[in-house]
Order: structure tokens, then C-alpha cells, then sequence
């Protein structure tokens, strides 16, 4: 493609296009939706963390006046599958049906009503009798494994559907091997060897808008499914595999949706608001409760042990990562979580030796998915705490060790050819990268140099930093496609199964589009995710909507510049190559012009009449790294423990921010979200398995108070393989504050924090344990 | 029952059952702005204003409200005519997925109706309890104090 690098809608902060409306406060969202009749669902929970249902007993529920179905193993087929929301065959174990007869953590769905009110439909649940053998639960993820552990997943008909490692019988959801070089020799010959291990936590995405679906059974025989989803496609196929019935009977779409974070990545509710529709024959609509969402998915705790080799000159030598990953009581997403731990955190050094291996276990405790940053968070915890007890080790600035050791231009890792999404990966070089500019630009804004003192009272302050990657896209998997329609008065429909949940993907992408077609953004009309009327997208994940279903916006708006050049070159003559699309007009090379409105009206009503529109599709080659070093400067109460954040600077290579404003948005929701899983979220469970924090109230999420002073840094780069150099920057942040924190709280106290998060508690029982080294 | 309430400078009357939330009420009057996020009076999705107050409408009776005023985001302004508070929201990237805004909106509000030229921590303090898991709050708070500006000026 061209380097054009000065554009004119490309780059600019247009306002987002459905901000207006939602600063209304417009009917917009899925429970804004409801019809008249609309039945109200409601789940019974399973109050034990690993039970056989040997007897369940739903007449009385039924015959309520009032409840009009009840779903439970008994009455619902068994249809083996996944929740996770990926592209088929998917890489997750079929691990899940509908309903089961056993249940595998306190939360796990026993029976589903659909009734007039939701009132009518919880006391309909407590009239379902169900009697429970109970099963002896593993609620630590370091025991599942062990020889006699008690075994979660003993369905003869749990399943993988591609050839990946699986062995239900060890409780064993997946597993992971890589290994380049001899590694036991490569660390023993480093003049320093460092093995830690780390651990971090349970954390729940707590979109505002928790999930809920709609389903209504139309006179046709078919399902509408209205639903917060970021997955539209995924959610037509997998709610079709679980009814049995073919996908065209299923339509779904997307309305506005409150926030995802990959929550939402995952067909959680559907089948059951589309199962109790077709049984009542009326709409049915399920909204999870607060306190479900804690337990709807959840991000991979994971104990980390990392084994690194550097040399006294500063480089690398090899490194060992070992990860133990839970993913609960199903694998959703378990192996690629997993394989991103590796593949989104290994390749942003130069490594000369590596080894990355990993266990995904089940547990009895509440389910691990897709949660922004998926895997590389946890990977990138570890990683960069060791970088930077490598660095002091060797008495090198931490800056200038990750400068001497980061990925350049034009290099490759092996890693990316070895690890894909559950089998071998895609080999890439690195085609853009800024960031030597995001450290030198961040160290700058921070003060990294400066001189200044760590404090002598109880206040301690602390700088710490740290350098990530992420990916854009699943290269050979993801395909986008988008399709473009030119109106009367020279606007466009812009139809693309991308899926907007919030993002501002809708806008990004008509940007693109008006690029192009040499008009303003909001001559570009969005239809997004609507399994009827837009063409395929796998949906809002991977980080790769600007990457991927750009690119097919950008491709299907070529096609439809190449037909406007051709009706405008018959109008003014010449050839159409030689007409430029712009302002809203068609120009010749002599300076004449018509209007895009006019060549619409000839091409619609006047002369050869046809439609000028186009499709296209897309699929990547390569996931291009966005790029990003974090700093944070921390002040550390030693008398209680509380770790304050008094400045974080974010500067971050995405390629081309191509709307800057929503660009930022993503970042500072990112930083944010991680300082709040680094310093307050966790799930506290009590020794049966069940969370005890499952209220806003008992899980802290950061509010305005917490909030420190934020700057963000974007480092333009152009990725030639992305629409007019875009990459990705939607999770790459999220990764950043666990180890910057702990980096800066040890740079202030000379403690390392290596479990998360970072509680005053914590902090305290980590100074009283490290106070000997306290002045390292 | 019967309640008297004053829904956006309009006077109505709600037939209502003694224990029915005022949230749920608001959505079923066609007020939708008014959005559920936990029920427990921790989010501040449900906010509202009464009698000038931001509160939750997930922690009132409908029943409580009786002969008083409520303001929800639908009286703030439209596409042609909006507040200064829903165009810097925008302006600024202060909408992601926009479930919280009506919340935010109208705890900004408040705070703007009671002191006009507020600075950032007092604007913090105003939306404290306001959840927002999208844009870190910062375009949040620089929304307002420009709309504050623009307020005045």
C-alpha cells in the first residue's frame, strides 16, 4: 500500500459517532429492548463446588401459575461444546453442555425458568428440588494434578475438536510446550541466574452493563437473539450447535453494549434465553445479577516461575518460563490464554535460548475466559519484575538494560513461529516498532534521570518502568469483511460484522472508509453485527478490529473509489485513474469536478444504472506488535502499608492512531483497569469454593478518587501491513501496572513484591519479611 | 398505590406496588436512560436526581419519591440542542460504551448546578460513586471541568 502519511480523516479526533445518543441517554441497550410479553429468566446456582445431581424434581416450579418453561439436565439434549467465542473449530475443550448432571463450582447452573416477572421466576427456582451427592472439590490449582486428586471432568464425552493436549483424567485442560536451545547449559554458563516465582490473581472484568441476552421466537420459526455480546457470529453458530438446529434459524444481534473486557467473548447465557423462548414460545430475557457476573468468567489466576540467565555486559543469555494456569471448572480458553503468555511476552527481548512450558488446570473454583491482555498480563507481571532484578543484579539502569536488550526492526523471534493459537504459530519480523522513543519520551515525562530522594519517614517514593508488547489480530485465523453502499446524496453505507462494544470501533472504522472515498466521517453510515444484514466478522477480540476488519473496510472502499472514478471519468472525461476522490468531490487532472452526490444520482436513476457498492474480506499474514514502555512513580506509607501512585506515563506505539482521542480512551481504561487489578481486586473464597467478595462493595474497583495523574504518550510508527499504518491498542496497557508498581514499590522500600496485588497487608508482610536488604 | 411524582418538570401520576423499586419504575415509564448495574447502590449506573440530589434510584422505593422532583439524562438535551455537559462528554472521549453516562452526567450536574466552578478534586469527589470500567476516568473529569468553562463563560 502507500506511505501517504499526511491524511485528511485519518488521524483526527472525530467525535465518536454513537456518543451523542448515548449522552442522552437513548434506548440503545439490549434491556432497553424489551417487547411487550417479554418473560423474565432467572438461573439456579449450584451452592456446592463439585457435586453429582442425583435427583432433581421441577413439577412444582412448572405448574406456578405464571412460569411458562423450566430447563434443567433432564429435559435439555446434552450437547457437548465450548462457551469461548473463537473462530470454529475452536481451540477450547468441549467440556460444556447445556446442562449437566454435576455441578463443578459454587455457581455452576443447575436449572433455568423463564416466568411473567423476575420476582415470580426466583421463587419458582426455590420450588426446584434437587438433591446433590457431594463430591470432594480441588480449590488449589498446585494439587490438581497431583496423583489421587479428585477428577472434575469424568464425562466420558468431554472432548478437544483439534489436535491439541488433553487429559480430563489428570485434570488436565491443556498444555503447552516450546523449547530453542539447550536451556539447563545456557543458564548455568550466565554469570547470573535468577529464578523466582510469582503469582497473581482471580480478577473479574466487571463490565457496568453485566450480560444479557434477549430472545424472541418469530412467527417464521426463527430465533432473534438481541445481546451484549462481542461476539455476534460466534454467538449464532454455538447457539445454534447447543439447540440443534441449522445457524439460519438463528439471527443475532448486537445493540450498544456496556463494556466487555472479553467477558463478554464467551456464549454465557444465550442458549438459555434461546432455549426458554422456543419452550414458552414468548420473549425471553436473562440479565445476570451482580453477583453472577463476579462468577461469569473471570481472569486466569496463575503461579509463574520464571528462570533467566543474564551476563555482567547486560545481555540476555536464556529464559525459562513455567506457568501453572487455572482456568477453573471449564477450559474455555485455557490453551490460547495460555500460549499468549509465551507468544505476547518471550519475543520483546532477544532471547538467544529459550523454554516455555505450561499446565492449564481445572479446579472447582469459578471459570477463567478471555479478559483483556489474555495471558500476556500475567506473563508480562513476571517478566518485568525479573528484567528489572536483572538489571540491578548487573548494576545496570533498568532503562538502559531493557534499551541494549528489546526486539528491533526487521528482527524476528522464533517464538512467533513456535506458538500460535493452540498449535504452531506464524513466523514474523518486526516491520514497526517505536519503542527506543516510548522509553526515551516516557523516562523523560516521569524524570527518570532526576535526582531526588526516596524519603526518610514513613512516606517512601519509588519510580519504577517497564516495556510490553501485545499482537494485533490471530494471524491465518481472523477474517473481518465489510461491505460499502454509495446513497443518493453521496454518503455511504458502511456494513461491517465488526463488533463495537464500546471501543469506538464503529467510528475508527468509518474514518477508514471516508479516507478513501475522500469525504468527511460522517458521510460514512455504520451498521455493525447483525448476523442478517452484515457480513461476517469474528468479533471484538485479539485486539484486532483497527488491524483486521479495517483492512477489509479499506479494501471494499477501494473497490467502491475505483467505481465512482469510472461514472465520474464518463462525466468529465478522461481516465479514471486519473480522478482524485476528495472534499466530497470527484476531480479530473484539469481542475473540473463533479460532486459525489451527482455521480450517485447518474449511476442510481440517469445513465447505466447500478448500485456502486462493494465487499470485501480480510485475513492477516502477521499480528503486528503494538509497542509500549509504562513508568509510574509510587509513594509507600512503611507505617501501613498503603501504596499510593502519584504519576504513571503510558507511551505507547500503536502505528498510526487513527482517531487519537479514542486511542487514549483504550489506554487509559487500560492503565486504570490494571492499577485497580494491582493494587485492590481480588476474590476471596472461603474454604468450600464459594467467593465471598461478590459485590461491588467487597471488590474494590478503582473510582475517580483513585485515580493518579495519567499522561499518555501515542509514538507514531506506520505498519505497512495495517490500514494506513495502524496496529492495535485496545489491551497492551492492562499489562503495564502490576509490574511497574511492584518495580516502583521496590525501587522506594528495596522490597519485591511478587504477588499480587499489592494490599496495604501485603505490603506490610513483604517489608517485614525484606526490611534487612530495606536499604539495597 | 398511588404516587405523585414531577418527572423532568412533568407532573405524573404512577400506580405503583408498595415494594417496587424506583429504578424498575422509571425503566417501565420509559425512562431508560436509567440503567441497572448492581441493585446494590454501588455503581451509580441507576443515578438520578431528586430534588436536586444525586442518588441511587436502585436503593429508593418508588413509594419514597412521593410529591418529589426527579430529573433523569432524557430532560438534559437533544442532537440539535444538547447540554454542555453531554457535548464536552463527547468532545473529550468521555463516552466509551456510554452505560454509565447518564450516571455521570447527572452526578456532574449536580455538582455544577451547587458550584459552578468546580476544580478537579472536587469534580473527583462528585463522581466518586460512579463506576466506570471503560475510560479511567480521565476524560470524565476533563469533560466536566470544560463544561464547567463553558458553563460560565
Amino acid at each position: 500500500m502507500s506511505r501517504k502519511r499526511s491524511f485528511s480523516v485519518v488521524g483526527r479526533s472525530v467525535l465518536k459517532k454513537d456518543g451523542l445518543s448515548l449522552a442522552q441517554g437513548a434506548p440503545l441497550f439490549c434491556e432497553d429492548l424489551l417487547p411487550r410479553g417479554c418473560l423474565y429468566a432467572r438461573v439456579l446456582r449450584s451452592p456446592h463446588a463439585h457435586a453429582r445431581i442425583t435427583a432433581i424434581d421441577s413439577s412444582v416450579a412448572e405448574s406456578m401459575e405464571g412460569v411458562h418453561a423450566v430447563l434443567h439436565h433432564g429435559n435439555v439434549p446434552r450437547v457437548m461444546r465450548t462457551t469461548a467465542g473463537q473462530g470454529a473449530p475452536e481451540p477450547s475443550p468441549y467440556d460444556f453442555t447445556t446442562f449437566d448432571n454435576k455441578v463443578r463450582f459454587v455457581g455452576d447452573r443447575v436449572a433455568a425458568v423463564a416466568a411473567e416477572t423476575p420476582q415470580l421466576a426466583a421463587e419458582a427456582l426455590g420450588r426446584i428440588k434437587v438433591e446433590y451427592e457431594l463430591l470432594e472439590p480441588v480449590l488449589d490449582p498446585r494439587l490438581a494434578m497431583q496423583p489421587g486428586a479428585p477428577r472434575i471432568h469424568d464425562e466420558p464425552d468431554a472432548k478437544v475438536v483439534i489436535p491439541v493436549p488433553y487429559e480430563p483424567q489428570k485434570n488436565m485442560a491443556a498444555h503447552v510446550d516450546m523449547q530453542i536451545g539447550d536451556i539447563e547449559r545456557a543458564l548455568d554458563d550466565a554469570d547470573f541466574k535468577i529464578e523466582r516465582e510469582y503469582e497473581c490473581q482471580y480478577a473479574q472484568h466487571t463490565p457496568i452493563e453485566p450480560h444479557c441476552a434477549l430472545a424472541e421466537p418469530l412467527a417464521d420459526g426463527r430465533i432473534r437473539i438481541t445481546t451484549s455480546t462481542q461476539v455476534p457470529f460466534h454467538v449464532r453458530r454455538i447457539v445454534a450447535q447447543a439447540l440443534e438446529v441449522p445457524v439460519s434459524r438463528i439471527h443475532v444481534v448486537k445493540p450498544r453494549i456496556g463494556g466487555g473486557f472479553g467477558a463478554k467473548q464467551e456464549v454465557l447465557i444465550e442458549d438459555l434465553s434461546a432455549f426458554l423462548a422456543m419452550r414458552s414460545r414468548r420473549p425471553v430475557f436473562l440479565r445476570l445479577s451482580r453477583s453472577e457476573e463476579f462468577l461469569s468468567r473471570t481472569r486466569h489466576s496463575m503461579i509463574v516461575r520464571l528462570r533467566t540467565g543474564v551476563d555482567k555486559d547486560g545481555s540476555l543469555k536464556a529464559v525459562d518460563l513455567d506457568v501453572l494456569a487455572n482456568t477453573g471448572a471449564y477450559g474455555a480458553h485455557g490453551l490460547t490464554v495460555t500460549c499468549n503468555c509465551g507468544s505476547k511476552v518471550l519475543p520483546l527481548y532477544r532471547w538467544p535460548v529459550i523454554r516455555f512450558s505450561a499446565d492449564v488446570v481445572y479446579t472447582n473454583l469459578p471459570v477463567a475466559g478471555a479478559y483483556r491482555g489474555y495471558g500476556a498480563t500475567q506473563a508480562a507481571f513476571a517478566m518485568e519484575i525479573q528484567m528489572d532484578e536483572m538489571a540491578r543484579s548487573i548494576g545496570m539502569d533498568p532503562v538502559d538494560f531493557r534499551l541494549a536488550n528489546h526486539v528491533r526492526r526487521g528482527e524476528t523471534s522464533p517464538v512467533f513461529a513456535a506458538l500460535g493459537e493452540g498449535g504452531e504459530g506464524t513466523p514474523q519480523s518486526i516491520g514497526s516498532i517505536g519503542l527506543k522513543k516510548c522509553i526515551r519520551e516516557g523516562a523523560r515525562a516521569i524524570g527518570w534521570k532526576r535526582r531526588r530522594s526516596r524519603g526518610k519517614g514513613p512516606l517512601r517514593r519509588g519510580l519504577g518502568m517497564v516495556c510490553l508488547m501485545q499482537g494485533s489480530s490471530i494471524p491465518q485465523v481472523d477474517m473481518g469483511a465489510a461491505s460499502i453502499k454509495m446513497n443518493e446524496d453521496g454518503s455511504f453505507n458502511l456494513l461491517v460484522g465488526a463488533t463495537d462494544i464500546g471501543t469506538g470501533s464503529d467510528t475508527v472504522l468509518a474514518q477508514i472508509a471516508a479516507e478513501v472515498l475522500g469525504v468527511e466521517a460522517d458521510k460514512v453510515l455504520v451498521t455493525s453485527s447483525d448476523t442478517d444484514v452484515t457480513p461476517f466478522d469474528v468479533g471484538a477480540y485479539a485486539s484486532s478490529t483497527t488491524y483486521l476488519s479495517g483492512e477489509a473496510v479499506r479494501k471494499a472502499a477501494l473497490d467502491v473509489a475505483g467505481q465512482i472514478r469510472k461514472v465520474a471519468s464518463e462525466m468529465l472525461g478522461g481516465a479514471p485513474k486519473a480522478i482524485r476522490l476528495e472534499n466530497g468531490r470527484a476531480l479530473a487532472s484539469d481542475g473540473k469536478a463533479v460532486l459525489l452526490s451527482e455521480v450517485a444520482l447518474r449511476s442510481l436513476y440517469e445513465i447505466d444504472q447500478h448500485q456502486i457498492g462493494a465487499m470485501a474480506s480480510h485475513i492477516t499474514r502477521k499480528s503486528p506488535p503494538p509497542f509500549s514502555a509504562h513508568f509510574a512513580e509510587v509513594e509507600v506509607d512503611i507505617q501501613t502499608g498503603m501504596v499510593k501512585v502519584l504519576k504513571y506515563v503510558a507511551a505507547v506505539d500503536c502505528g498510526t492512531a487513527i482517531n487519537p482521542v479514542l486511542a487514549e480512551g483504550q489506554i487509559e481504561g487500560a492503565v486504570v483497569n490494571g492499577l485497580s487489578y494491582a493494587l485492590c481486586e481480588e476474590f476471596i473464597f472461603n474454604d468450600k469454593g464459594k467467593l465471598r467478595n461478590d459485590s461491588f462493595r467487597d471488590y474494590k474497583i478503582f473510582c475517580t478518587r483513585d485515580l493518579p495523574q495519567i499522561e499518555t504518550i501515542l509514538v507514531p510508527t506506520y505498519e505497512t501491513s495495517g490500514p494506513y499504518g495502524a496496529k492495535s491498542v485496545s489491551e497492551i496497557c492492562i499489562n503495564g501496572p502490576l509490574p511497574v508498581i511492584s518495580n516502583a514499590i521496590f525501587d522506594a522500600l528495596g522490597v519485591r513484591l511478587r504477588r499480587a496485588p499489592y494490599t496495604p497487608e501485603r505490603v506490610l508482610a513483604a517489608i517485614r519479611e525484606g526490611s534487612k536488604d530495606l536499604v539495597e | 398505590m398511588e404516587i405523585h411524582v414531577e418527572v423532568n418538570h412533568k407532573p405524573l401520576v404512577w400506580k405503583v406496588n408498595p415494594g417496587e423499586i424506583l429504578l424498575d419504575v422509571l425503566r417501565r415509564e420509559g425512562y431508560k436512560s436509567v440503567k441497572f448495574g448492581c441493585g446494590q447502590g454501588d455503581c451509580g449506573a441507576c443515578t438520578v436526581l431528586i430534588d436536586g440530589q444525586s442518588m441511587r434510584s436502585c436503593l429508593l422505593l418508588a413509594g419514597q419519591v412521593e410529591g418529589r422532583s426527579i430529573t433523569t439524562v432524557e430532560s438534559l438535551g437533544n442532537h440539535d440542542d444538547a447540554h454542555p455537559l453531554q457535548s464536552s462528554f463527547v468532545e473529550c472521549g468521555a463516552v466509551q460504551c456510554g452505560y454509565c453516562t447518564p450516571g455521570m452526567l447527572l452526578s456532574s450536574k449536580a455538582l455544577l448546578d451547587e458550584n459552578p466552578e468546580p476544580d478537579e478534586d472536587q469534580v473527583r469527589e462528585a463522581l466518586d460513586g460512579n463506576l466506570c470500567r471503560c475510560t479511567g476516568y480521565k476524560k470524565i473529569i476533563e469533560a466536566v471541568l470544560r463544561a464547567a468553562e463553558r458553563m460560565r463563560s
